[in-house]
């Protein structure tokens, strides 16, 4: 255990800017990826004209008439 | 019974089988990247030279590798697609690209902040990092190259075109540390002789490659699903799956 306390922990031994610096930037741009992706998919879902909900009610209705 | 190789080459077919593997990827990846940061921060040793700053390297070589693994892909699936004219494969090409831009970009944002407090400045002219600022030029060249062109068939054969010329880069970045014998560290961790890094140091980095292989086969699936489903609206198992309210 490298570490005795929080703030030792993110002082980083003095290089706490260039470590955090570097890995809050790398989840940030991980997040950003998954975030750009799912925007994606939900404006891809709307051109469809289908969310999943509205999607099954529709089916549900034709087989059952 | 012969087995159809090609079953899952169908746009169809693959859209399906990726929606079933993608979240046992995710949940592989999560775990690694847990374990990884763990063995990162609270196994590996402080180093003597470096103290705590070479931490950094958990992200910055995972990012280095797979920024040049995911081109050589790209550049496979995209000259494969050309050769064969199998649409399925540049759509592979295309879903590929944005993330191995975004891991260029960690690679030299994560280098500049190591190279601060150890080199003394963000950035050098040094050979192995001019050949990843080109890659990552080639990245958005090709992905704004591919957005220049309407129609997506002819946006895969241009695409294709500067994948495969670009592949040359790869090498160059590999071996430059070796040929420029500039400033930046040579390799080491090689398949040729024995890693000369610390044990944990070296498990906790490659726990994190594994862990991004994860992650970027599991995004690079989705965006792969997301683009079938944007250049196939008009065919008949789109319609049918949207009938059934199976489009996932």
């Amino acid at each position: 255990m490298n570490w005795s306390s929080w703030t030792e922990f993110f002082a980083m031994g003095g290089y706490g800017l260039y470590v955090w610096g570097s890995y809050v930037v790398t989840f940030i741009c991980i997040l950003g990826e998954i975030f750009i992706i799912s925007n994606r998919r939900r404006t891809l879902e709307r051109q469809y004209g289908l969310t999943n909900g509205l999607n099954n009610k529709e089916t549900k209705n034709e087989t059952t008439s | 019974m012969a087995i159809n190789w090609f079953k899952y080459s169908s746009p169809a077919s693959f859209y399906s089988l990726a929606e079933k593997i993608i979240p046992i990827f995710i949940f592989v990846a999560l775990i690694l990247l847990a374990a990884g940061l763990y063995v990162g921060f609270f196994v590996a040793p402080t180093d003597f030279q470096q103290g705590e700053a070479y931490r950094i390297i958990f992200i910055h070589v995972p990012a280095a590798w797979m920024s040049m693994f995911l081109y050589v892909v790209m550049a496979f699936w995209a000259g494969i697609g050309l050769a064969f004219n199998t649409r399925l494969s540049s759509m592979l090409a295309t879903a590929i690209a944005p993330t191995g831009a975004m891991f260029t970009f960690i690679a030299l944002w994560t280098g500049a902040l190591w190279g601060k407090p150890m080199w003394g400045t963000w950035w050098v002219w040094d050979a192995r990092l001019t050949s990843e600022l080109i890659l990552f030029f080639l990245y958005i060249g090709f992905m704004s190259l591919q957005a220049a062109i309407d129609d997506p068939r002819r946006a895969d054969k241009a695409g294709a075109i500067i994948a495969l010329v670009g592949v040359v880069n790869i090498p160059i970045i590999y071996f430059s540390v070796q040929w420029w014998n500039t400033l930046h560290q040579g390799a080491s961790v090689s398949v040729n002789q024995a890693p000369a890094m610390a044990s944990t140091m070296l498990t906790g980095m490659l726990i994190m490659v594994f862990a991004s292989w994860m992650y970027s086969i599991a995004v690079i699936l989705k965006r792969t699903r997301i683009i079938i489903l944007e250049r196939e609206s008009h065919t008949a198992w789109v319609a049918e799956l949207q009938k059934k309210g199976a489009l996932r």
